[in-house]
């Protein structure tokens, strides 16, 4: 793969309500932070593409709405339907054709404004499943049960996710729930659908992000901080839930194998510095820390126990707070990115890691992390 | 800001998404849910390349693409794969009164699990490889709700 | 330096009013073995999957994730686009760039809509704003309507215009064993179908479809490897200009001498990129998504096949019948199928058959440079030109 970079980001806060502002405004703000942190104006973005859903924002082609926002007139654009991370992979290989030095790529969700439950629901075949009701809670917690099982993971595993996590987001001035968590509190929290307490879900949130990506070419041009995508690789397992085995993660460990062979990383544990995944919920995290490769299988509650997985640990894994402290979909998986930029270039503020030379973003779609997408950036080529 | 801000809520318009929905089983769906209504059967189809038993039942299989011709008949009763109770109750999603579960159930003869609800069960009997059974709906319409839930089997002595 | 694609299969369902007998998954499955059989490949050989609908006319959400039984994307990277009409073009451009990029040789392309599945019109309102267009607008068919009277007024094109436009792409369709609808008509049966909005009348207007396409492409790296000849992109571009119903009508635009710009400006994209400089000689077929027969008239100007207002006497002249000039849409195009979703695709997989010289009675003589585009969204627009030789080198 030829060098690509990330040039610019951009985040607005996540919060539980933006009631001011509406899709386009949270698009615009993000879109300003992602040029003015490259230091760009609109006209240097060669072709933009966007990410949005139209179940979550109630519209047919939810694209519309911020076509002005994203200052794609008079440009290429496209829209992918799915996790942030699936749509700066588009944006890369626009880059990759040859057709264009820089894409921008942007994400919106107002979890606010419409009705989570019911808009999960409609992942369900509309023949088999979706009148019994399930929905992401429900459903992931059938696969949180079949992994626990499996590795005799607990509970109180699961619960160090959400102290370490919520905790974290105190650092993160974007973050929407700092919280100052001890594993008794969420393991007294109340359960959601068995095993998932509340704290072991992530909240409903308003926000959007932005990132620029450049050729090499391009990014010489546009900054001295680069960040270098150096592999970048998804895969999907399969749909009816009872078809898959819910504690294996097969396509995340294809999807990771492919990323880092494109990177040249034979052994993440040793090269891989920090790690931002898709924790929707507690659980996850360790579930995909193995898939990652990051431990054995079941071993994740183990390694975050250990405090490897802490802010001053190892293997840092969503210094940010992750989707835990804000998780506008869609939006998540583009964050997971930024942050691994920001902490590459050592712009991560109060919550900097030291010596990130390579790290990994992982983004997720469809039910029980049906599909994922798996970054490593490194500060070099 | 303006002064016209300072005591104005932002104003929010209500609306709902009102389109209907008419989704069709296709041929495979259609003879699954008629033998599910009318002879209170589970059918599955078997890959004749993979051999792989699938249920709900697959036109073709998504593996190796071969059309599963072969329709199976599967028992009612099952193993209970992974399981889960809901504590919160939806009011335009939940079937049941709580607490009332979800399960991935593999019947009798089938190679791939069945996502369900759970009923009838004591607190703390859901457990991976409960025997399970499935209850019918007295007036069945032809969908998968025509089986109300799997609840644990009963030996009746 | 990317690399060069071409379109190496194609395989799409009869395109028709309902499809009870299959369930989604099994519909998108019908095309994509198809396509599949065509490029004399199998599942197993595909590298990536990029599958495209309109999340409300089916009402299911993560179509990437839900379609794999169908789509053949099982432990496959899948990624789902979707931009309204203009979703089958922008599909297309998705697997060209999967497989510019260099990161995929073999890509497969999906999509599908089963339009019988829902209301059409109250899942396309739902497309404009919640609070300046959607209390007021009333689907696609006034929109359209909107843009068919000021071009009769900007022009003096007439609804008899209009006519010959749909009774052309109904008569090809004749040629299509996979279109919808197979009617003879006349200017007469247009002229005197009821009105929707208008000047737009039913005659005028595409129909509902359910459908699927599919469509092989590989890179040139790769491309010895099938049996078809390879039917080659040589550019593409898009606009997706407008957020708001109003914004395609604003006279700033007219007054500077845009009246479609997001189609007017992805052609001269394309055209240049290409080096086209006399369309209506140089390209020849056109598969254009035209939603409503005004749509026949207007893009022939947009597109430069003619000067502004010369769009009725091109048609009216024959050019774009089955033997002129440049025939468009000898499929019989989006006003005799129009599974939405699928739409845009099948106008890229036509020009596929055309330049292979596999379209059967609605193939057009020696064809070796093809025009598709797609239409949706709020006037946005996708052009794809497509061409029997390998380009010199790659560009987008």
């Amino acid at each position: 793969m030829e060098p690509v970079a990330v040039v610019g980001v951009g985040m607005t806060a996540m919060r539980r309500e933006r009631r001011k502002d509406g899709y386009a405004d949270l698009v615009y703000e993000a879109v300003c932070l992602a040029l003015e942190d490259a230091g760009m104006t609109i006209d240097q973005v060669d072709n933009v593409v966007t990410v949005s859903n139209d179940f979550f924002d109630g519209r047919t082609i939810s694209s519309m709405a911020i076509q002005d926002a994203c200052g794609s007139y008079d440009k290429n654009v496209s829209t992918v339907e799915g996790d942030g991370t699936f749509g700066a992979f588009y944006g890369l290989m626009r880059i990759l054709s040859g057709s264009f030095g820089t894409t921008l790529v942007c994400a919106h969700h107002k979890g606010s404004e419409s009705e989570m439950a019911l808009i999960t629901n409609a992942m369900f075949d509309p023949i088999y499943e979706r009148f019994l009701g399930v929905e992401a809670i429900t459903s992931s917690a059938l696969q949180a049960r079949a992994y626990m099982d499996k590795y005799g993971v607990t509970e109180e595993d699961c619960a160090l996710v959400s102290v370490k996590n919520h905790g974290n987001a105190f650092r993160n001035p974007v973050a929407q729930l700092p919280l100052e968590l001890t594993v008794e509190e969420v393991m007294a929290s109340p359960y959601v659908a068995e095993p998932l307490k509340v704290l072991d879900c992530c909240p409903i949130s308003d926000g959007a992000s932005a990132v620029i990506l450049a050729s090499a070419e391009r990014a010489a041009k546009i900054t001295d901080k680069p960040v270098w995508v150096r592999g970048v690789a998804h895969c999907c397992d399969a749909y009816h839930l009872g078809d898959r085995d819910l504690s294996d993660v097969r396509a995340l460990q294809y999807a990771a194998r492919k990323a880092y062979s494109m990177a040249g990383i034979s052994d993440p544990r040793q090269e891989i510095d920090l790690v931002e995944l898709y924790d929707a919920f507690t659980y996850m995290e360790l579930m995909w820390l193995e898939g990652l490769g990051f431990c054995d299988p079941g071993d994740g509650g183990k390694l975050t126990a250990s405090g490897a997985t802490a802010l001053d640990g190892k293997i840092p894994v969503n210094p940010s707070g992750g989707c835990l402290s804000g998780h506008p979909v869609l939006v998540a998986g583009l964050n997971r990115i930024i942050e691994c930029v920001l902490q590459l270039r050592g712009d991560a503020g109060e919550r900097q890691v030291d010596g990130v030379r390579a790290a990994v973003a992982h983004g997720v779609n469809g039910p029980c992390g049906q599909s994922h997408c798996v970054w490593v950036l490194g500060g070099e080529r | 800001m303006e002064d016209w801000r300072k005591d104005q809520e932002i104003v929010v318009m209500e609306g709902r998404i009102k389109v209907p929905y008419r989704w069709a089983a296709g041929e495979v769906g259609t003879r699954y849910l008629q033998a599910l209504r009318d002879e209170m059967r589970f059918l599955g189809t078997r890959c004749p390349g993979c051999g792989i038993v699938y249920h709900p039942p697959r036109r073709n299989c998504p593996d190796c693409e071969r059309e599963c011709g072969e329709w199976v008949e599967l028992g009612e009763r099952g193993t209970l794969l992974t399981y889960t109770v809901v504590r919160r109750h939806h009011p335009q999603l939940s079937p049941l009164p709580l607490p009332f579960g979800y399960g991935i159930v593999r019947l009798e003869g089938a190679d791939t699990g069945f996502l369900h609800l759970l009923y009838e069960f004591q607190e703390g009997e859901l457990r991976a490889g409960l025997p399970v059974e499935a209850v019918f709906a007295q007036e069945r319409e032809g969908s998968v709700l025509d089986v109300r839930y799997f609840r644990p089997v009963r030996e009746v002595g | 330096m990317g690399k060069r694609v071409a379109v190496v299969g194609v395989g799409m369902t009869k395109q028709r009013s309902s499809r009870p007998d299959v369930n989604g998954q099994e519909l998108i499955n019908e095309a994509v073995r198809a396509a599949l059989e065509d490029a004399g490949i199998s599942r197993r050989d595909i590298d990536a999957v990029v599958i495209g609908n309109m999340d409300h006319f089916e009402g299911i959400n993560y179509v990437d994730t839900w379609s794999v039984d169908g789509s053949g994307a099982l432990m496959k990277p899948i990624m789902k686009l979707t931009t309204g009409g203009t979703t089958g073009t922008t599909v297309a451009m998705a697997a060209y760039y999967h497989v510019a990029s260099g990161l995929f040789d073999r890509v497969l392309a999906v999509g599908w809509e089963k339009n019988s599945e829902s209301d059409t019109t109250g899942a396309i309102i739902t497309a404009f704003d919640p609070f300046w267009d959607r209390p007021i607008f009333a689907g696609a068919v006034a929109g359209l309507a909107l843009e068919a009277t000021q071009y009769m007024h900007l022009t003096g094109a007439t609804e008899e215009d209009a006519a010959y436009v749909a009774v052309r792409e109904r008569r090809h369709a004749l040629n299509n064993p996979f279109a919808h609808l197979h009617i003879n008509l006349t200017i007469e049966d247009v002229m005197n179908s009821p009105y929707l909005s208008w000047p737009v009348k039913m005659g005028d207007m595409c129909p509902r479809t359910d459908g699927a396409c599919a469509v092989v492409f590989a890179s040139e790296d790769v491309v010895e490897e099938f049996p078809n000849k390879p039917a080659w992109i040589l550019a593409v571009a898009d606009r997706h200009l407008w957020a708001y119903t109003s914004d395609p009508y604003v006279n700033q635009a007219i007054e500077n001498g845009w009246w479609f710009p997001a189609l007017e400006w992805s052609a001269r994209e394309v055209y240049d990129k290409v080096g086209i400089k006399d369309p209506l000689k140089e390209i020849d077929v056109a598969e254009l998504y035209l939603p409503y027969s005004f749509a026949g008239l207007r893009y022939m100007e947009s597109l430069g096949f003619c000067e502004r207002g010369g769009g009725p006497d091109l048609v009216r002249s024959g050019a774009t019948d089955m033997g002129g000039e440049c025939p468009v849409n000898p499929s019989g195009g989006v006003m005799s199928s129009n599974a939405i979703g699928a739409t845009g695709l099948l106008r890229v997989a036509e020009c596929a058959l055309q330049i292979q010289g596999r379209a059967g009675d609605r193939q057009v003589p020696d064809v070796k440079i093809a025009l598709a585009t797609g239409f949706g969204g709020c006037f946005w627009s996708d052009v794809l030109l497509m061409g029997r030789e390998m380009p010199e080198k790659p560009r987008g």
